[in-house]
């Protein structure tokens, strides 16, 4: 009698052939030059980045015809550039928008939301959503590897997604990652390789691996396709209350796609009619050890200045942003602002979010926090404000950022007198 | 000792269809001057007007990112190689 996880060690990929999507076309956003769907992310024409062509005229839902299907990314599909169905990675997406009152008296606006990505669908982070459009996006071109160069948050989703699909991976993150987000990639059975130096010296190898090997880095060569599952977060935060903006939404900045996708996507609803009026203020958030974007939206200008990270916030510790211009220019052109803070403001600030909304946020979430603590003291987020703060990933995947922050527990025999003089003390 | 120029495939189509050439020059701008003249349509990808490299197209020299060295103007030692990176990638 054969054993019933028999059947769950079947491939995926033996279980069901997925058809191929066919994709949107790309365009070149700096001249305009268009291209055919491929797995390239820059201009032959001039270096820029490629992204997708939307045909102007397509059918696009009404509300009540998004509210009508699955609660998932897909569910927006029309400004996604997976045409059709997607075959892949179906039930990422829609987490929830938290109500906070404890967290808005702590910042003094009027209205707290946590748009919670640490309870993501399947890997805790929002990451599962650029990755599922990735996916499906090398099924459609034809590929059967794929890959990222990450942080870790990416690495666990590819290496999840990647495995569910049948797709071989090949997955590049720094040495020094913290432990969880190590074995939450290994344990999905990719190619993982840990690679001396910062993320930055794993992208410019990604960049050679992806030209020489011709697989689908999601964040490489498929970032056109990847990044605009990103948008998904700004359709959700709308839909969630109700079809409206909120005055000011605060995100965390590494390469600084998130903030520039939530922009786009904020604009793609009001375009669209489905929400009224112009998009929120967008505004950015950084660890101090590692804040370029920050630090070009402060200075002025268009050219983000590179650093070298030095920051526990690992997540978000890309020194060469290849978005910060772009994220830059949404901030300021939203009437939003940036903010760095220290890594010990960021451990307060995910031990603010928890001891106030009840979520465990990882490093990047403390550093969105703490930054809207900040921006709020500076008189740069208003009173009379409705702020969304996104919270990207999980804390249970870098405890060692907060273990020194917490007292330890006490210890006692299982007898009553010694809980109640825990009680009296 | 040449120098060794490696292009991402995105460009070889603007170098003659290859993305390995060498070049000779004593700074990472003058090998780059040095392809360009050969690949007239190479040049305004890899460098604007002033002859400056584009923030988003990345040399390094030696696996090290010249912006953090001279730029243009860094030495480039014999035997050297230098890639060509789009920048485009995050987390």
């Amino acid at each position: 009698m054969s054993s019933p996880l028999a059947v769950a060690r079947v491939a995926p990929s033996a279980l069901a052939t997925p058809s191929r999507p066919e994709l949107s076309p790309l365009v070149c956003r700096r001249c305009g030059a268009r291209f055919d769907a491929r797995p390239v992310a820059v201009c032959e024409e001039c270096v820029g980045p490629l992204e997708p062509a939307y045909a102007p005229a397509r059918a696009l839902p009404t509300r009540s015809q998004i509210e009508a299907r699955p609660r998932s990314i897909w569910r927006y599909r029309e400004w996604l550039p997976i045409l059709g169905e997607p075959v892949v990675s179906l039930d990422t997406g829609f987490t929830p928008l938290l109500d906070s009152p404890a967290l808005a008296r702590a910042l003094g606006v009027r209205r707290a939301l946590v748009k919670n990505d640490a309870v993501s669908h399947p890997t805790q982070s929002f990451k599962d959503r650029v990755v599922a459009v990735a996916l499906n996006a090398a099924i459609g071109l034809g590929l059967e590897t794929v890959g990222c160069a990450s942080t870790g948050n990416l690495a666990n989703a590819v290496a999840a997604q990647a495995a569910r699909a049948g797709l071989a991976a090949w997955i590049f993150i720094p040495e020094d990652l913290e432990q969880a987000k190590i074995v939450g990639t290994a344990v999905y059975g990719p190619h993982l390789v840990r690679v001396r130096g910062t993320y930055d010296d794993v992208n410019r190898l990604c960049a050679q691996v992806a030209d020489r090997f011709g697989w689908g880095l999601v964040n490489l060569n498929l970032r056109s396709y990847y990044g605009e599952g990103s948008k998904t977060m700004a359709f959700e935060i709308a839909e969630q209350l109700g079809w409206r903006f909120p005055d000011a939404v605060i995100a965390p900045m590494a390469g600084g796609s998130l903030v520039t996708k939530l922009d786009k996507g904020f604009h793609e609803l009001a375009d669209a009619g489905l929400v009224a009026g112009t998009g929120p203020r967008m505004y950015g958030a950084q660890a101090s050890g590692c804040s370029p974007i920050v630090n070009l939206v402060e200075r002025g200008g268009e050219t983000v200045e590179p650093v070298i990270p030095r920051t526990i916030a690992r997540s978000i510790a890309i020194g060469n942003p290849a978005d910060g211009a772009f994220a830059a220019r949404a901030i300021r052109s939203s009437g939003g602002a940036a903010a760095a803070v220290s890594d010990d403001d960021l451990v307060a600030g995910i031990r603010l979010l928890a001891e106030t909304t009840g979520v465990f946020t990882e490093t990047a979430g403390g550093v969105t926090v703490a930054a809207a603590l900040r921006l709020a003291r500076e008189g740069k987020l208003r009173s009379s404000d409705e702020l969304v703060l996104c919270i990207t990933g999980n804390g249970l995947k870098t405890i060692d950022a907060v273990v020194p922050a917490l007292p330890d527990a006490p210890v006692i025999s299982a007898k009553l007198r010694e809980v109640a003089a825990l009680v009296d003390a | 000792m040449p120098v060794t120029l490696r292009l991402p495939t995105v460009l070889a189509k603007a170098a003659g269809g290859t993305t390995v050439h060498e070049a000779r020059g004593a700074t990472v701008g003058e090998i780059v001057a040095d392809v360009a003249g050969r690949f007239p349509e190479l040049g305004p990808r890899l460098r604007d007007a002033k002859g400056e490299p584009y923030p988003y197209v990345i040399f390094y020299l030696d696996d090290e990112d010249i912006r953090f060295q001279q730029g243009f103007q860094t030495p480039v030692p014999d035997g050297a190689e230098i890639v060509v990176v789009p920048a485009i990638a995050g987390g």
